[in-house]
């Protein structure tokens, strides 16, 4: 018992919340070797567990229709406040790092977007390390259901549509205020920027809750990384400092959500001389952190189920 | 006769409470250190494109990021105060209980609060803040005298943020449910106090009401007179007039709040 | 005279018998790494043996009380039985699955339910949970709303299925919770402290449906709990367990003989004075007026306080339990005491 100590929720964080993705194959039975139908199977089941929870908890939600009206609207100005610190930095520079205000606000809606949807999916993950604390993640282990797929639907609130719009409704400002050659490639690659980013972000949203079965109390590091990283690519490669770009490139591939595609489509240089194709990677690299964070999770999740908590 | 000794316990309560989350305080630090990093990229390119701009120098400006980034947790500015025990009391009707206790409702949370502030702001911002100086080009001031000056206005933009956010919390004896106040008394607090961006860059109007809302007692004050910007008398007298103002409207509404109770009948 | 290995006293477990053991549970072991804070940044890391090689067999239909004190091994058990936690070492089969490496095929054929964490759902009328069992577990509609109607015709839940489950007192909820597991038919029950915090009339209602669950369809039942008359009145057999190991496996009768060791009568008395001197007990700890007396535990505490109240000044008095079977110990003393 010498464990319990920390339970008790701890409210000091800044953050709101967070959290993962469905993608890969959800981890269960233990049995990880898995391959071929039987992982496909697992996929659906995921799915399906997934489908049902979360239509528990918009009925939930529904309980109380004044405030959730409230917190949607909410959740929309909120997001949207970052862009009016854009807006007003505007009012009083040309230019920020070299980029005008219209391919700022496209670099701002590709990654409120993709952002926003993950967010939307499984933005609640990270409240993984208060059901190991309270002992409410075994109930979902008793469940004949993958625990990544109850995981990621807890909390399943559709108040987080506000950032969705607003970052929607920038995107498509910046589409219309933009001085591009629009080319049915270009075209293509906008739709696949937002969903590829959105899986790159479930991927942190699937590692970070992964984290917790060790640091319950750590929530708060993923909101580093998925809301600190939405707002680091809302700005051009060019103002951060080289160190950070590499390492949101090469370590935490942040770059691919909404960079490479974004400056292809300015027609702007690429950070670190990246070679061009590199535009049209973003599917590859979502599909290969998704793989890490689902491997993660199952580590995480075995090492639960080994030591308890 | 031990009222000051019962409210110091209460605050070292507070603050030994919070002590406790170690793991949630390491990973506060870091992420407060990842967001200043973010922050501070995107306030010297602005800087670079205008130099100067809201009267401060990059090197200030850095300076602003990183306290920032140092009181975020403290005054509880998005939120994560003692409010939201408070409003879970209020909701559940515990705060009952605690109306009949011998001690001063708002006092008892101020200390609390202070308590806790004071845990945070040594433990969650104190190391971004270092990292920042080290780091990155600051400006400091080497007169012990303009820190003493410093602190003062730490200690008054603690009493404003328990001001505004004991409002926030007894709203929750008339409202079913908080997250919608709560939601709206965090988004306030980012915008108004400066944390998106220095309230002295704001253009125009806007900037004017903004720069004498109570928020701007939270960074704002602080930071100007830290980096020298502003006179501590001036800058003590405008967050002394917030904070008795609102410690004032904390006090009638709860007088409103518990006649309400006593009414109801529990 | 802790009963170790394998099966219990009276063969009534036992790993013999291909199709007696429904639940089969061989030397199994759960050994956790715990790190203890032991200044501001020091941890300190030591290994806690939870369950420590607990072997028996549960036959289909019976229904077993599974008792010790607080950290003795019982809900690391029960996790270990459900799939939630995987064993250190030993064999481990329910319904001839292994339950950590087949969780989920294991989760369609047992029910469970947890005293202290409701799995409905807060905000919704208590239908909308059961609704939700009925697509997650995939229940075939008939017996979906056959079961439905049996657990609430029993467990008395009609006028509550529209009512949002934050509305419910915890006795209702329990019985929510208890319908909520067995919709989709398990062929064993785990119900970890099941009447809890419940008043009279619910416990009631909560022992005699499982009683007639038990009768009529053969469910398997084990059940871990904090009172005795759970187990006196629904269970044949009682497993108890201490440190991680099982010190008795039997029928109920046998738990009172098995207080062979000491129990310990702690009076306080008005005044500081000599030793108490009796037949039936030695004073074994003197500290001013408190003093501790040991006794045979299978003797009822009833005479010997009665005998001191007569003969010295009494201000207060309590029975503490020797170390092993402490729980049990004590919900005697209490029956007997109170």
């Amino acid at each position: 018992m010498a464990e319990l100590s920390e339970q008790a929720e701890f409210s000091g964080q800044a953050g709101l919340s967070g959290q993962a993705g469905l993608s890969g194959q959800a981890g269960l039975s233990g049995q990880a070797g898995l391959a071929g139908p039987a992982a496909g199977s697992r996929l659906l089941d995921g799915l399906r567990a997934y489908r049902l929870i979360a239509g528990m908890w918009i009925r939930s939600t529904m309980a109380y229709r004044a405030s959730f009206v409230m917190t949607t609207f909410g959740n929309f100005v909120s997001s949207g406040l970052d862009f009016v610190a854009i807006l007003l930095m505007f009012s009083r520079v040309d230019a920020l790092g070299g980029y005008p205000l219209p391919e700022i606000a496209l670099l701002y809606g590709l990654s409120n977007a993709a952002f926003g949807l993950a967010d939307l999916a499984i933005g609640s993950m990270d409240r993984l390390g208060r059901r190991v604390r309270d002992g409410t993640l075994d109930i979902l282990l008793v469940r004949p259901a993958p625990v990544l797929a109850q995981v990621a639907a807890d909390r399943f609130a559709l108040r987080r549509l506000g950032r969705v719009i607003q970052g929607s409704l920038v995107l498509g400002w910046a589409l219309t205020r933009l001085d591009v050659d629009w080319t049915p490639l270009k075209l293509l690659l906008m739709p696949v920027t937002v969903v590829s980013g959105c899986g790159i972000f479930c991927a942190v949203f699937v590692a970070g809750a992964a984290f917790q079965f060790w640091a319950q109390d750590a929530s708060e590091v993923q909101n580093a990384f998925t809301y600190g990283g939405t707002t680091l690519l809302q700005y051009p490669p060019t103002v951060f400092g080289k160190e950070l770009v590499r390492g949101v490139t090469f370590i935490l591939p942040l770059a691919f959500v909404n960079w490479l595609p974004a400056l292809y489509v300015l027609g702007r240089p690429y950070p670190l001389d990246l070679p061009r194709w590199t535009a049209f990677t973003p599917p590859l690299v979502a599909v290969v952190c998704c793989a890490l964070a689902g491997a993660a999770w199952r580590v995480g999740l075995r090492s639960y189920r080994s030591t308890g908590n | 006769m031990g009222a000051g000794r019962l409210y110091a316990a209460v605050a070292a309560g507070g603050f030994r409470r919070y002590a406790t989350y170690r793991t949630a305080t390491v990973a506060g630090v870091f992420t407060n250190t990842v967001f200043g990093l973010i922050l501070v990229y995107t306030y010297l390119a602005l800087w670079d494109a205008r130099p100067h701009l809201g009267g401060y120098d990059p090197a200030q400006a850095v300076t602003y990021v990183w306290l920032g980034q140092a009181f975020l947790a403290a005054l509880a500015i998005g939120g994560g105060g003692v409010e939201e025990e408070l409003m879970e009391r209020i909701r559940t009707g515990d705060v009952a209980i605690d109306l009949y206790r011998p001690v001063d409702l708002q006092l008892w949370w101020l200390a609390a609060d202070v308590g806790r502030a004071l845990f945070q702001l040594v433990g969650r911002g104190v190391v971004p803040f270092v990292f920042g100086a080290l780091f990155f080009p600051v400006s400091l001031p080497v007169d012990p005298l303009a820190w003493v000056a410093f602190l003062g206005t730490v200690v008054l933009a603690m009493l404003v943020g328990f001001g505004i956010r004991f409002l926030v919390a007894l709203s929750a004896f008339w409202l079913m449910d908080g997250t919608g106040v709560l939601q709206m008394a965090r988004l306030a607090g980012f915008f108004c106090s400066g944390m998106l961006l220095p309230l002295n860059v704001f253009p125009g109007a806007l900037g004017e009401v903004v720069r004498v809302l109570p928020w701007s007692s939270l960074l704002q004050a602080p930071a100007d007179v830290l980096l020298g910007h502003a006179d501590p008398l001036g800058t003590y007298a405008f967050q002394g007039t917030w904070a008795v103002a609102l410690l004032a409207a904390g006090r009638l509404v709860q007088l409103a709040a518990t006649r309400r109770v006593v009414v109801q009948g529990g | 005279m802790a009963v170790d290995g394998a099966g219990g006293t009276d063969g009534v477990g036992g790993m013999d018998g291909a199709g007696g053991g429904f639940i089969e549970v061989d030397r199994v072991e759960k050994v956790f790494e715990v790190r203890r804070k032991t200044g501001f940044l020091r941890r300190e890391r030591r290994q806690v043996r939870a369950v420590d090689g607990i072997s028996f067999g549960v036959a289909r239909g019976e229904m077993v009380g599974y008792i010790g004190p607080n950290g003795a091994g019982k809900s690391t058990t029960i996790k270990m039985l459900t799939g939630i936690l995987t064993p250190s070492g030993g064999r481990l089969r329910v319904a001839g699955i292994d339950p950590s490496r087949e969780r989920t095929r294991l989760a369609q054929r047992i029910g469970v339910v947890f005293g202290q964490r409701t799995t409905l759902w807060w905000d919704l009328p208590l239908i909308d949970s059961y609704r939700l069992m009925h697509r997650m577990y995939r229940i075939p509609d008939a017996r979906y709303r056959a079961n439905l109607d049996r657990c609430v015709e029993l467990l008395e839940l009609g006028a509550l299925l529209d009512v949002p489950v934050r509305q419910l007192s915890l006795g209702q909820r329990m019985r929510g919770d208890i319908a909520a597991a067995l919709l989709h038919d398990p062929e064993v029950l785990y119900l970890d402290e099941p009447t809890i915090g419940l008043d009279v009339v619910s416990k009631a209602k909560v022992r005699g449906f499982l009683r007639d669950l038990n009768a009529e369809r053969g469910t398997t039942v084990l059940l871990t709990t904090h009172d005795l008359q759970d187990i006196e009145q629904l269970c044949s057999r009682v497993m108890v367990i201490d440190h991680g190991r099982l010190v008795y496996d039997g029928p109920l009768a046998g738990l009172h003989e098995a207080g062979e060791s000491e129990r310990t009568l702690v009076v306080d008395l008005e005044r500081e004075l000599p030793p108490i001197e009796l037949p039936s007990a030695r004073v074994v700890r003197v500290e001013g007026p408190r003093q501790w007396l040991a006794f045979p535990a299978g003797e009822s505490a009833a005479a010997l306080v009665a005998r001191i109240a007569a003969e010295y000044p009494l201000v207060d008095l309590s029975v503490r339990e020797p170390d092993i079977e402490a729980v049990i110990g004590r919900m005697y003393a209490e029956k007997a005491v109170s």
